[in-house]
């Protein structure tokens, strides 16, 4: 086989991570650029990273060539356009007139995702306020928190879990008023959305 | 001249064609044209149906002279590694050269089923108007057409009784294809438009299936809601094969319930597929069918859960063919293995292809399935992980299977308990399984592995192979020792020229070999080339620059990345792309 082919799969080998399971969770934390959106090569990086067993395998040790391995596993390509499922969700605002729609497999962070909110819904500004972000309605100072029905019909706060979970599993965005999500708010110091995922 | 002859030769023609009318196989029908001038004769001028396996191993010309009656053809195209893109864009597989011949030599063609073919517009508007009895289209894994072609054959094809498009790249123009088909059409028995992106006339589609009371078999796509699925099943009651198209909606709806009432009228469906775009909350609805239900698919639908899954199949107590996502996992393969006794196929596809999710199954549910299903014969199974052990337990539980396709996600993962290669755990499989026909392989594997293929695979006709073996012994103990062996792929395997040449007549036994990134090189395939003229051997590379670059860069000590060689009786093929070579 090619060797480049040869010393990424041997690389995966002697580094013990073959046998893994693979977790969703970044490796240390470092969140993605923004505006960067992962290809599969990097996705290969993070698999690696995010499930080495030895604590002296520094999580920033720059992975092996990024190649891919063209056609594996081997399936049509068919079915891969099929499964490459673009995720369109609708996005209410409560006292909004009309919904939005977003397509979150455009995004890769919250951040991104919160971001694109804003421009959609031009009266919205995340507003920065001891390191955490908040949704604001600057113009009559209405705070609102994000929320999201997920596959089982519950109403989630948004960013508790790792942003892929997130695409996968919500079906619908809501941006509630503050003032009506106290129940769902966790019991954190403010009821901002804490940004280090 | 034996009595036997003596004495079939005073039975007149008509008879022995009445005789051949029950061989229906295509193996039987060539032997018997091969006992005498007189058998060849009758079976020449009877024969209907014609299964050519390789599109370039006869051309259209010599089809029509041999079997001049034909009514039904089966052509393939690409070879099979062009499913996961080892095979450049525009290689070849052209049918519209064999709808042409057919045509213009009054080919009396009812039935055409096409595999990993380029089939243009044109072809299909030739076919619709040539071809006045033409009743069933089915192509698999073809490209080059778009919904213009389909809207010809809807309207000229006053017959069709089956239109049936499997996995298809189709270029969607939105068009009105599906009201092309009259209102004098009432013929549809088969109507499969699963894999087309765009929208189809809803109104126009249930006017159709009201009208077809024959109609079997629906595959619909995407882009039909949940509603129109609800209407047309309230017309077609008595379906056999259903493919929905999205099947999401809220629960709580009177279309839901008015579908819920719907499918439980449908006594007759044995074959269920779809869930495009699923809410798990709605499957409930199929429940009622499900007792029934022979082949389920839902390998198109991560949007169910594995609980859900679970749920849906433990009403699936007749299934016998299951394709299924691996998110279900190895618990719900326990559930399958404890529920469908009845199982003879299983197919578990990756979900994860772009590496973001963290479903898989391992080894342990494959032994779930093996020692639950008594019956299973047939199985593909991505998984994360395999062991030796693992294997030959599944060797000892079914020795029934024909075809065993295993594809772990890491191509040279070796045994996940010992570290060891996989080679023991396969040779197990061909070992116990005396029937098998088709085997792919992967995992870290040595030439041991190939070492069993070739002792024990005596029914083995096609083998798969990839990042597999350590020299060449592996690559002469397969075409040593499989004397079946049919079709034979390799890619990144260290198998070079001695292998290759060491028996050259043995590729005129086989339909084709495949051969990427391995270590033959230029020289070797020429000398092969020349030795064996009534094989092609053809040299592909990436789809730059002309033959004429090719040839300059290359020399004879190269090595050859992808080469592609099959029989043939008419040579070299006329159709070739600067990038293909035929030596």
């Amino acid at each position: 086989m090619s060797t480049e082919i040869r010393s990424i799969l041997s690389e995966m080998e002697f580094s013990g991570c073959l046998k893994t399971d693979l977790t969703l969770g970044l490796p240390g934390g470092a969140p993605p650029k923004p505006g960067s959106k992962r290809g599969f090569s990097d996705m290969v990086d993070l698999k690696l990273g995010a499930s080495c067993d030895h604590d002296e395998v520094s999580v920033s040790t720059p992975p092996p060539t990024k190649a891919q391995v063209v056609g594996w596993p081997p399936v049509r390509s068919y079915r891969k356009n099929m499964m490459k499922s673009c995720k369109y969700v609708k996005v209410a605002v409560d006292g909004a007139p009309y919904l939005r729609k977003v397509d979150l497999e455009m995004y890769s962070s919250y951040q991104q995702l919160l971001a694109a909110l804003e421009d959609m819904f031009t009266c919205l500004t995340i507003c920065n306020v001891m390191n955490e972000r908040k949704i604001m309605d600057t113009a009559n100072g209405i705070e609102y928190v994000p929320t999201y029905e997920d596959r089982d019909g519950d109403w989630m706060l948004v960013g508790d879990v790792p942003w892929n979970m997130f695409v996968e599993t919500c079906k619908r965005v809501r941006l509630m008023k503050s003032s009506e999500a106290i129940g769902l708010s966790p019991k954190t110091a403010s009821n901002g959305l804490s940004m280090n995922r | 001249m034996c009595l036997f002859q003596s004495v079939m030769n005073y039975f007149p023609e008509e008879v022995l064609e009445h005789v051949f009318d029950f061989l229906t196989s295509h193996r039987d029908r060539n032997a018997v044209s091969l006992v005498c001038k007189s058998w060849y004769s009758v079976e020449k001028f009877s024969r209907k149906k014609v299964f050519i396996g390789n599109c370039y191993a006869v051309n259209p010309e010599r089809l029509i002279a041999r079997f001049p009656r034909l009514r039904s053809l089966i052509l393939k195209g690409k070879p099979h590694f062009a499913d996961f893109n080892l095979v450049p864009h525009d290689w070849g597989g052209h049918v519209y050269p064999w709808i042409e011949a057919m045509a213009k030599s009054r080919i009396n063609l009812e039935e055409l089923r096409l595999k990993r073919m380029v089939v243009s517009d044109e072809s299909l508007k030739l076919l619709a108007k040539s071809f006045p009895n033409f009743k069933s289209l089915v192509l698999v894994s073809c490209e080059g057409f778009t919904t213009n072609g389909l809207a010809a054959i809807a309207s000229n094809c006053k017959f069709l009784r089956e239109l049936d498009l499997q996995e298809n790249e189709v270029d969607d123009r939105k068009g009105h294809w599906l009201s092309c088909f009259p209102e004098s059409c009432t013929s549809l028995v088969s109507l499969n438009f699963a894999c087309l992106k765009g929208e189809v006339n809803a109104a126009a589609l249930e006017r159709l299936v009201a009208r077809c009371r024959n109609l079997r078999s629906l595959r619909l796509n995407h882009a039909l809601p949940l509603e129109v699925l609800q209407k047309i099943l309230v017309q077609a009651p008595q379906l056999n094969d259903l493919g929905t198209g999205s099947f999401t909606h809220d629960p709580n709806s009177e279309t839901f319930i008015k579908l819920k009432n719907a499918v439980k009228n449908c006594h007759s469906i044995r074959s269920l597929s779809g869930f495009l775009d699923v809410n798990g909350r709605c499957l409930p609805a199929v429940y009622p069918i499900c007792a029934n239900l022979t082949a389920l698919n839902l390998s198109y639908a991560p949007g169910i859960f594995s609980n859900e899954l679970t749920k849906l199949i433990r009403h699936c107590k007749k299934i016998e063919r299951l394709w299924i996502l691996d998110t279900i996992g190895d618990k719900g393969l326990g559930v399958v293995a404890n529920t469908c006794k009845e199982l003879q196929e299983l197919r578990v596809f990756p979900s994860d292809l772009y590496g973001v999710g963290n479903a898989a199954v391992t080894e342990e549910g494959l032994v779930a399935i093996s020692a639950g299903c008594p019956k299973l014969n047939s199985i593909l199974y991505f998984c994360q992980q395999m062991t030796n052990a693992a294997l030959i337990t599944v060797a000892k539980n079914c020795p029934n299977f024909i075809r065993f396709r295993l594809c772990t996600l890491n191509p040279i993962v070796p045994d996940a308990a010992t570290n060891q290669p996989l080679d023991e755990g396969f040779g197990a499989i061909v070992q116990s399984c005396k029937g098998l026909t088709r085997l792919s392989v992967s995992g870290q594997l040595t030439d041991q592995v190939f070492l069993y293929i070739g002792m024990y695979a005596e029914q083995l006709e096609m083998l798969s192979i990839a990042f597999a073996g350590d020299s060449d012994k592996g690559m002469l103990y397969v075409l040593n020792g499989c004397k079946k062996l049919k079709k034979l792929e390799i890619r990144d395997s260290p198998f070079g020229n001695m292998a290759l040449l060491s028996d050259m007549g043995k590729y005129e036994t086989m339909r084709s070999l495949w051969m990427s990134s391995c270590q033959v090189t230029l020289g070797a395939c020429k000398t092969l080339a020349e030795k064996m003229p009534r094989l092609n051997v053809e040299i592909i590379s990436e789809n730059e620059g002309g033959a004429g670059e090719v040839e300059a860069r290359l020399d004879d000590r190269d090595r050859v990345e992808k080469m592609y060689l099959y029989r043939t009786l008419v040579g070299p093929r006329t159709d070739a792309p600067d990038f293909v070579r035929t030596l």
